[in-house]
C-alpha cells in the first residue's frame, strides 16, 4: 500500500471539519430556532424541545459511530492502519 | 515466566468479558428479586435498604481486590487491553456523577427547556473528544494528560502546569463525589452524614487502591450496569401504567401536552401565579440565550478537557479501538440523559395534575416521607405532617385552603428518589434507585482520584522528582498518595462546604480554559511553540480563575472596576448605591449589599459558570500570536506530531520505556 502522508492528513482534517460543522449545528444553531420549530408538535413534542432533548443527543451518537467508520477507511485506503 | 502466566490469565478474562458480565448482570436482578420477596415476607424496609448499599458495595470492592495488580502499566493504563465496548461502559460510569443521576431531572423539572442546556453540554462534548483529541492521545502513548504536555512543549514546566490545572478541577469534583455518597447514603439508611462520607471513602479505596486503572476499569462496568438498570427501571413502568408502552422516552411527549394545558388552566383558576410559573417547554425563561449557548459551549470544552475522561483512552488496545470507545461511551451515557426529560415530565404531570388543587385535608401522604428529611416544603415550611402544613398554610393571607403551586418548594433531587413511591412501587424499587445512585457517585470519585493520585506520582514524583525510581517504589507512592488525597476530599466533603455544586459546574469552565487551547493546537498546528503554550494555558486559565472568584467572593470591587462592562440596569445601579452606604453604615447589611453586587459583577451579563467564554478565545489567541513571534519548534518534534496524526507505527511514549522495564 502506498502511503501518502499529506493526502492521508488532509482527507483525516476534511472528514474532522466535516464533523465540527455538524456538531456546531446540533449543538447551537438549529437551537437558535426552537421558538419557530416548537410551533411543529409530533407525538405530543414540540419539535423545537425535542431537539435539545433527545433529537441533538441521537445525532451525536450516529455521528460519533460514522466517524469511526469513516476514519478508520481513510487509515486503510492510505495505509495509516493499525497492523 | 510469572509475567508470561498473569497476561495469559488477563487474555482470558478479556475472552470471557461478554459472559463473566452477563453472569454478574442476572446475578444482579436475581438479588433484586430475593430482596423483592424478604420485602414481601414483612422484612423491614431499612434491612432492605442496607442489604443494596452493603452487598453492592462488597461486590465492587471484591472486583477491585481480584483486580490487584504489580505492574506498572495496568495500574495506569490497564494493560492497555479494554475493548472498546466496555471502556465505553466504564467511561459512562466515570462521567455520571451522583448529581447527574439523582439531580439531573430535577433540574430538568425546575427549568423546563433551560435546564436542557446541562443535557445537551454533558453529551456533545464527545464529538469533540473524538475528532480532536482521544484517538491522537492514545497514538502519543501517553500515561497521564500532563505526559503529552511535556514531550510536545519541552518539558516539565508545561507538564507542571497541567497538572496544577488538573489537580485544580478534579479535587473539587471529587470532593463532590464523596458529599453525594454521604448525603445518598445517609438519606436511605439513616446513617449519620459524616459517617457515610467515610463509608462512602472506604468504598473507593477499596476499588482504586490495590488495582488502579485495571480495577478501576471492571468496576466501573459492574457500577454502570447497576446505575443504567436502577435509572431506567422506575420510569419505564411508570410509562407502562400510564399509557401502557414501556418507552418513556416516547410516551412522555403526551405527558408535555397535558402539562402544558395545566399550566394554563392552573393561572386560569388562581391555583399558579402566572409571575414564578416555568412554563415547561417555554425557552429561554431562566437563562436569556446568551447564557442558555455559553453555558452548552463551556460544558461541552470541558467535557473534552477533563483528564479523568480523556485518560479512560489509553486504556484501549489500540486508536481505531480508542475512536470506537468513544461513540460506545457517548450511547452509554445518552442512554441517560434521554431519559432524563421523561422524568421531569412525568414528575412534573404528577405534581400538577395531583399535588396542586387539593385540599390541605386530603394532601398526598408521599410529600411528608420527603418533607420530614427537609426536601419538600410547603408554605415555606418543611412538610413533616398535615398539622405543620396547615398551620404554615393558615398563616399565608387570604390562603384558600388549596395547594397552590407557589405554596410548593420541592428540591431537584426528589424528583428521581420519589417516582418508586408516586407510581407505589415497593420499597425495593426505592432502594434499587439509592444503589444506582451511590454506584454512580462512587465510579466518578474512582475515575477522579485516579486521575489526581497519577498525576502526583507519575508526573511529580516519577517524571520530576526521581527518574531512576524502582517499580516497587513508584507503585507504593501512587498508592499512598491516593489515599491521602482521597482523606482529603473525604475530611473536606465531611465540613460540607457551603459552595461545592457550583465549584462542580466551576471545574469544567476552568478545565477548558486551563487545557483545552494547547492540547488542540498542540495536536492541530506543528506551529504552536513551549512559549506559546506556556503563556497560553496561563492566561486563558488565570483570566476564567479571576472572572469566577472577583465576581463570587469579590463582587462589590469586581462591580466598580468593571461597571462599564456590566450588564446592570440604572435601577440596579441605584440599588447598589443604596446599599452600599446601608452596609458602610450597618454591618448587618453587608450580606445584602454583597449579594445584589453579585448580581451585577459581570461582563455583558455573562454568568460565572460560563467564565471559560473569556479564558478560552484569550488562551487560543494568546498561543497563536506568541508561537508566530517565537521560533518554530524543532524538527524533532514536528516529526512526532506528524506521527500521532497517524493510526499505525509505533506510540510516541512506548511503554516499555515509560516503565523503565529492562528488556
Amino acid at each position: 500500500m502506498q502511503q501518502d502522508g499529506a493526502r492521508h492528513w488532509r482527507r483525516t482534517s476534511r472528514l474532522m471539519w466535516t464533523m465540527f460543522v455538524l456538531w456546531l449545528f446540533f449543538s447551537f444553531i438549529i437551537h437558535m430556532f426552537v421558538i419557530q420549530l416548537n410551533t411543529i408538535v409530533i407525538l405530543g413534542f414540540p419539535l423545537g424541545f425535542y431537539m435539545a432533548a433527545q433529537g441533538s443527543l441521537i445525532a451525536f451518537v450516529i455521528m460519533l459511530f460514522a466517524f469511526a467508520k469513516l476514519q478508520d477507511n481513510i487509515d486503510r485506503e492510505e495505509g495509516f492502519a493499525e497492523e | 515466566m510469572a509475567q508470561v502466566d498473569s497476561n495469559k490469565g488477563g487474555g482470558d478474562f478479556i475472552s470471557n468479558l461478554g459472559r463473566i458480565y452477563t453472569l454478574y448482570t442476572g446475578g444482579f436482578f436475581a438479588f433484586v428479586v430475593v430482596l423483592a420477596i424478604l420485602e414481601q415476607m414483612g422484612v423491614p424496609n431499612k434491612f432492605i435498604g442496607y442489604g443494596f448499599v452493603f452487598l453492592t458495595i462488597a461486590v465492587y470492592a471484591i472486583i477491585g481486590i481480584i483486580s490487584r495488580t504489580a505492574e506498572v502499566g495496568e495500574y495506569y493504563v490497564a494493560g492497555r487491553r479494554v475493548p472498546a465496548f466496555y471502556n465505553g461502559m466504564a467511561t459512562g460510569a466515570d462521567w455520571m456523577s451522583g448529581a447527574s443521576f439523582v439531580g439531573m431531572a430535577g433540574t430538568l423539572f425546575l427549568l423546563g427547556y433551560d435546564g436542557l442546556a446541562f443535557v445537551l453540554g454533558w453529551t456533545g462534548g464527545y464529538v469533540l473528544v473524538a475528532i480532536l483529541i482521544a484517538p491522537f492521545l492514545r497514538k502519543f502513548g501517553a500515561f497521564t494528560v500532563p505526559d503529552f504536555f511535556a514531550e510536545r512543549f519541552g518539558g516539565n514546566f508545561a507538564r507542571f502546569l497541567a497538572v496544577i490545572v488538573l489537580v485544580c478541577c478534579s479535587f473539587t469534583y471529587v470532593t463532590a463525589q464523596i458529599y453525594a455518597t454521604g448525603i445518598i447514603a445517609s438519606r436511605f439508611l439513616g446513617m449519620d452524614f459524616t459517617v457515610a462520607v467515610y463509608v462512602g471513602l472506604l468504598g473507593i479505596l477499596l476499588c482504586s487502591m490495590l488495582g488502579g486503572m485495571k480495577a478501576v476499569t471492571w468496576t466501573q462496568v459492574a457500577q454502570y450496569i447497576v446505575l443504567i438498570v436502577a435509572y431506567l427501571l422506575p420510569v419505564v413502568v411508570l410509562s407502562t401504567q400510564k399509557y401502557g408502552i414501556p418507552i418513556p422516552q416516547l410516551t412522555y411527549g403526551q405527558a408535555l401536552q397535558d402539562i402544558t394545558a395545566l399550566e394554563q388552566s392552573m393561572v386560569s383558576s388562581g391555583l399558579a401565579d402566572a409571575a414564578t410559573l416555568k412554563p415547561h417547554i417555554k425557552p429561554f425563561v431562566t437563562y436569556d440565550p446568551l447564557n442558555f449557548f455559553a453555558l452548552i459551549f463551556c460544558l461541552m470544552v470541558g467535557t473534552a478537557s477533563l483528564p479523568h475522561i480523556l485518560m479512560r483512552y489509553f486504556t484501549t488496545p489500540s486508536v481505531r479501538e480508542a475512536r470506537k470507545s468513544v461513540a460506545w461511551s457517548l450511547f452509554f451515557i445518552f442512554l441517560l440523559y434521554f431519559t432524563a426529560p421523561a422524568y421531569a415530565a412525568f414528575a412534573k404531570l404528577e405534581v400538577y395534575s395531583d399535588v396542586v388543587g387539593r385540599d390541605l385535608d386530603s394532601i398526598r401522604e408521599w410529600l411528608f416521607n420527603y418533607g420530614a428529611i427537609g426536601l419538600i416544603k410547603v408554605c415555606g415550611v418543611d412538610a413533616v405532617n398535615l398539622e405543620a402544613v396547615k398551620a404554615a398554610c393558615s398563616n399565608i393571607a387570604g390562603h384558600p385552603g388549596v395547594l397552590r403551586l407557589q405554596d410548593l418548594t420541592i428540591n431537584p433531587d426528589v424528583i428521581v428518589l420519589s417516582t418508586p413511591e408516586i407510581a407505589g412501587m415497593p420499597y425495593v424499587i426505592a432502594g434499587l434507585v439509592a444503589a444506582g445512585g451511590l454506584a454512580a457517585a462512587l465510579s466518578t470519585a474512582d475515575g477522579l482520584l485516579l486521575a489526581i493520585a497519577n498525576a502526583l506520582s507519575h508526573d511529580i514524583y516519577y517524571k520530576m522528582i526521581d527518574r531512576n525510581a524502582p517499580t516497587f517504589r513508584r507503585l507504593l507512592v501512587a498508592r499512598i498518595l491516593l489515599v491521602i488525597v482521597a482523606v482529603c476530599a473525604a475530611y473536606t466533603a465531611s465540613t460540607k462546604p457551603a459552595d461545592i455544586l457550583s465549584m462542580v459546574a466551576w471545574a469544567f469552565s476552568l478545565a477548558a480554559a486551563g487545557i483545552f487551547p494547547a492540547l488542540v493546537l498542540g495536536i492541530w498546528w506543528k506551529r504552536a511553540t513551549t512559549t506559546g503554550a506556556v503563556l497560553g494555558m496561563i492566561f486563558g486559565f488565570g483570566i476564567c480563575l479571576y472572572y469566577l472568584v472577583g465576581t463570587r467572593y469579590f463582587a462589590p470591587g469586581f462591580y466598580e472596576m468593571w461597571s462599564f462592562l456590566s450588564n446592570a440596569t440604572p435601577d440596579q445601579i441605584a440599588k447598589f448605591a443604596q446599599l452600599q452606604a446601608a452596609c458602610a453604615s450597618d454591618a448587618a447589611q453587608c450580606a445584602a449589599f454583597d449579594k445584589h453586587a453579585q448580581s451585577i459583577a459581570n461582563w455583558w451579563g455573562v454568568r460565572n459558570i460560563s467564565c471559560a467564554l473569556f479564558g478560552l478565545p484569550i488562551g487560543f489567541l494568546t498561543i497563536w500570536i506568541v508561537s508566530l513571534f517565537t521560533p518554530a519548534p524543532s524538527q524533532r518534534i514536528q516529526d512526532m506530531v506528524d506521527a500521532t496524526r497517524q493510526a499505525s507505527g509505533e506510540a510516541i511514549i512506548r511503554d516499555k520505556d515509560a516503565l523503565n522495564l529492562p528488556h
